[in-house]
């Protein structure tokens, strides 16, 4: 037994590849859900093509009984399934490893390697002699593995077995051959090999208190709690389940049993440039609103978000970040629309942007949003990305305090309009913060005023005065200096000993980070950590910054965006910035982190 | 848009509405279109349909984009709430205004560069959508703001000011809307109140989505002897298809038609158009013969008027959807947010 096969009981990383369309997700997920219910913490990864049917496709589930759910970048047990990638699959795993494979179809000695332990379960044929028809044969084979992995990995067959009784709960007549499945590669695995094997699963109590979900679904969630009436889209991957499961928990939730009317209105818009318009109709008729999208859709919005900003309306965007420039690679992962969010549309325009770095501040930060953008009548972007929307993440359980009440912000309604105590100017900085009160249509004929684009004075009509323009235009910085006071403040994590080194970085990178941390601190480095989880950057950013001599800055795109954004938008020398930068499409592992800085930091003491 | 504010001289023998307010408080700002711009003619009707259906002006919320013809609803209803949206994209503010308020009566008005080009996209899905709005298109066949450029409705062999002449077809929006679904189709001009007037009335109160497009003729850029939108060209090959007159619930119907000749369309308020058809042959419930006639005579250069297509029975975009009759914005927070329970139980699935 090598030294990298020791110990790697609940430390590992299991990867399977398979054939998209052919059912193997619900399998993956219940191997993960299994190693999740048995208290190991663990998290699973999905690397999918923009395709439907017939193309490669891979799961990493990475269990960690040390809680870190970054990536690894290795892969100690692989199951390949898809004969068009083995070669490659069988590349990847790690010496030591693992590789299980369909022995239906014997695979040619030269595709093995010393180094790797290879194991053929004849799956298709089990599969072929016990089931019927041609669809359950094929869905079965994924089964099989599981069952399978099962014996290899330790796993509990009575989790795995209510597990499969509750994903099937609504199509009973599945669950007796779903079960024979995993009997079968048990007992095959069982008789044929050294069961367990060396990596392994032991059951923990790591998990309790935790769930798993992806950000998408958390997202959705937050929008219903968070009182969202009406969601506007248009189909756009990785942003899609958001909607799904807005609609999917407002059917739960907001429909009458008895008359079936909804209490919520989800338009599917003809494109993003629709999709954002409906948000500020409905936003300026007084209802919170939503509209979830990606980079190609962003680009879109932009003009409408500009005009929202110049003409005070509130909305909330979700910006499921994918791989760009362009289409780019639309199902891999990338922080590359920060730059576009910040400042989306021409003219002098800022938005607030949040950054939720897993599924429980997707659904935390969603009603952040909400508040936010009723506060200050402003767009607010939320910025994910297909990591955290479209994997599932464990995660503390969701909370709710029943006491939150939505703060609308400042409105002139019915009782203070009719009243006529108070004159109603839509742009009036009546509290000296630059929010200004606005009305709704509908209400009272003394409220009334135009929402426009063109240029306006602070009573709300049209100008091209040259005082009156920027009146407002400069009430607009105020505000923007009230929001750098309302936005939620970043997540800090101070190393025990003094560092003039601290990392900071953003969104999904946070898992890659705190792992990284952790490795360098063995190794004798020692870093302070911020992950920003707003902009505009607050206090905190700008005094955390200036306490350390060095910064680097972690993030997913080519072109160091964050760092330039908090070059714009602090004071902190550039000088003393340095990027650590991965974009390739795959999610962030602290690997590349803990080798920049190591590198960074001989050199620096040797200099 | 600009504006100079009129003031409001009310005199004590001005006719007042079932509301006690007179024309007046329909008004809005004092146009600086050009003179004798067809738009302030549509505005004048508006004005008139609303005071003469007393609809409370600030239960109005009046939309539109960008334009000569957006410009106008700074002109009529002061104390209705106003949109003026980026260029083309007024139907889908009118999409979200009509999400949250299904209450408030919706205006658009747009004009045919704002609706048939940079906006066609979203014009065609307020039509599918069967949004419960009334939309005007101000339709003069050039764009007056950049100065006298053909726009997407301008007629083959038509000229521009200069000379130049549109060798492009002509985009109808009477037509797409009715190819689309529209379920009120109408076309009237600016210099026919008489028409225009209870044509605006019903298509307020029609459910679903109301299109008029009304030729309006830009004085200052297509009023020229080779426009097929001038004044002249549109008195010259007027062609009403039918003359319609509104009835609210509440009113007698006076007018007096014999069967065949007059038909009462009923609205679901209670409200009836009377359609006398000045063209035996037609038929507003046939979409197929209302495009073959409208076709018919448009290649003889005739435009055809009036009310053009009616379908009481579609549902609109709330319907479909099965909203809640309540207006959205007015659901108070516990009826929207499911609470602690419902989040502790449902993330069992999470589990």
């Amino acid at each position: 037994m090598s030294a990298k096969t020791k110990n790697r009981v609940n430390d590992f990383t299991i990867k399977l590849a398979n054939v998209n369309g052919t059912g193997s997700a619900s399998a993956n997920s219940l191997l993960m859900k299994t190693i999740f219910r048995m208290g190991v913490p663990v998290t699973g990864k999905n690397f999918f093509p923009s395709n439907i049917q017939g193309l490669p496709t891979w799961y990493e589930i990475r269990v960690s009984k040390d809680g870190y759910l970054a990536r690894s970048g290795d892969v100690d047990v692989m199951v390949a399934m898809n004969a068009e990638t083995y070669e490659e699959d069988l590349g990847e795993v790690s010496k030591g490893g693992t590789l299980i494979y369909d022995s239906t179809w014997p695979r040619d000695k030269t595709l093995s390697r010393r180094s790797v332990t290879v194991l053929g379960i004849p799956l298709a044929k089990m599969c072929n002699e016990h089931f019927d028809n041609v669809r359950a044969r094929i869905l079965m084979k994924n089964m099989a593995y599981v069952g399978a992995l099962a014996a290899l990995l330790d796993l509990d067959l009575d989790v795995i077995h209510t597990l499969v009784k509750e994903i099937f709960a609504a199509k009973e007549s599945l669950i007796g051959a779903n079960l024979k499945a995993i009997e079968l590669g048990f007992e095959y695995a069982g008789e044929n090999f050294q069961c367990p094997l060396p990596t392994r699963v032991k059951a923990l109590d790591k998990t309790s208190g935790h769930i798993m979900i992806d950000g998408n679904t958390a997202a959705g969630l937050g929008c219903v709690y968070s009182g969202a009436t009406v969601g506007a889209w248009y189909p756009i991957t990785p942003s899609t389940s958001l909607m799904d499961a807005f609609k999917a928990f407002c059917e739960r939730f907001r429909k009458d049993p008895e008359t079936g009317e909804r209490n919520y209105c989800v338009v599917q818009a003809e494109d993003e440039l629709a999709a954002i318009g409906i948000v500020l109709g409905a936003t300026w008729n007084g209802a919170r609103a939503f509209t979830p999208t990606s980079g190609p859709g962003l680009s879109l919005m932009s003009e409408f978000l500009g005009f929202a900003y110049y003409a005070e309306l509130p909305a909330v965007v979700f910006d499921v970040q994918r791989v760009g420039p362009s289409t780019g690679m639309p199902t891999r992962t990338q922080q590359g629309d920060i730059l576009a969010a910040a400042y989306a549309s021409h003219g002098d325009t800022r938005h607030v942007v949040l950054f939720p770095s897993n599924p429980q501040e997707c659904f935390e930060l969603s009603l952040a949003a909400f508040d936010l953008a009723d506060r200050l009548q402003t767009p607010v972007l939320i910025l994910s990305d297909l990591d955290i929307g479209m994997n599932d993440w464990m995660c503390e359980e969701l909370k709710w305090d029943p006491k939150y009440k939505p703060d609308r912000g400042k409105v002139f309604d019915a009782e203070t309009l009719k009243g006529g105590a108070e004159k109603f100017s839509r742009y009036l900085d009546r509290d000296g913060d630059g929010v200004a009160y606005r009305s709704y249509p509908g209400v009272n004929g003394d409220g009334a005023y135009f929402v426009r684009g063109s240029g306006h004075n602070q009573y709300g009509g049209y100008t091209e005065d040259a005082a009156e323009y920027q009146q407002v235009i400069d009430r607009l910085m105020l505000k923007w200096g009230t929001a750098k006071k309302l936005v939620p403040d970043p997540y800090i994590r101070r190393t025990r000993k003094a560092s003039q080194y601290a990392i900071v970085s953003v969104g999904s990178c946070d898992n890659a980070v705190q792992e990284a941390i952790d490795r360098l601190s063995s190794k004798g480095i020692y870093l302070n950590y911020l992950r920003v989880k707003a902009f505009p950057f607050g206090k905190k950013v700008t005094n955390f910054l200036r306490k350390h001599e060095r910064v680097f800055v972690v993030e997913q795109n080519r072109d160091a965006q964050l760092k330039s954004l908090l070059c714009l938008e602090t004071d902190y020398s550039k000088q003393r910035m340095q990027s650590i930068l991965h974009y390739s499409g795959l999610p962030i592992d602290s690997s590349c982190i803990v080798a920049a800085i190591e590198q960074a930091v001989s050199q620096g003491e040797a200099a | 848009m600009t504006y100079i504010v009129k003031p409001k001289i009310v005199h004590s023998g001005l006719q007042r509405n079932a509301l006690g307010l007179t024309i007046r408080d329909y008004e809005g700002s004092m146009s600086t279109l050009c003179a004798g711009c067809g738009h302030d003619s549509i505005t004048a009707a508006i004005v008139q349909a609303f005071f003469e259906l007393h609809v409370p002006p600030h239960r109005v919320a009046k939309m539109s984009g960008i334009g000569c013809s957006s410009k106008t609803p700074a002109y009529f209803l002061s104390s209705a709430h106003g949109f003026n949206a980026v260029h083309g994209r007024m139907p889908s503010i009118a999409t979200g205004a009509s999400a949250a308020n299904r209450s408030l009566y919706l205006l658009g008005i747009s004009g045919d560069g704002d609706s048939l080009s940079i906006g066609l996209g979203q014009f065609s899905h307020a039509v599918r959508r069967n949004l419960n709005m009334l939309y005007i298109i101000e339709n003069n066949g050039v764009y007056g703001l950049t100065k006298g450029q053909f726009s997407a409705s301008a007629d083959v062999g038509s000229k521009a000011k200069r000379g130049e002449m549109n060798k492009q077809q002509p985009i109808d929006p009477v037509q797409m809307a009715m190819a689309q679904g529209g379920t009120f189709v109408a076309r009237s001009f600016s210099g026919d109140k008489d028409q225009l007037v209870p044509l605006l009335k019903a298509g307020i109160k029609h459910d679903g989505f109301g299109l008029i497009d009304i030729v309006s003729p830009c004085v200052t850029f297509n009023d020229h002897e080779d426009s097929t939108k001038s004044y002249a060209y549109t008195r010259q090959f007027y062609h009403p298809a039918v003359h319609a007159d509104f009835v609210p619930p509440a009113e007698e119907i006076k007018a007096s038609y014999n069967r065949g000749d007059v038909m009462p369309v009923e609205l679901h308020d209670g409200s009836r158009i009377l359609l006398r058809k000045v063209s035996k042959d037609y038929s507003v419930h046939n979409r197929g013969a209302a495009i073959d006639y409208i076709r018919a005579h448009q290649r003889k250069g005739e435009i055809v008027t009036g009310l053009l297509y009616i379908d009481q029975g579609e549902p609109d975009m709330h319907g479909i959807n099965r909203t809640a009759s309540l207006p959205l914005n007015e659901l108070p927070f516990d009826t929207l947010c499911p609470g602690t329970e419902s989040l502790v139980s449902l993330q069992d699935l999470y589990r």
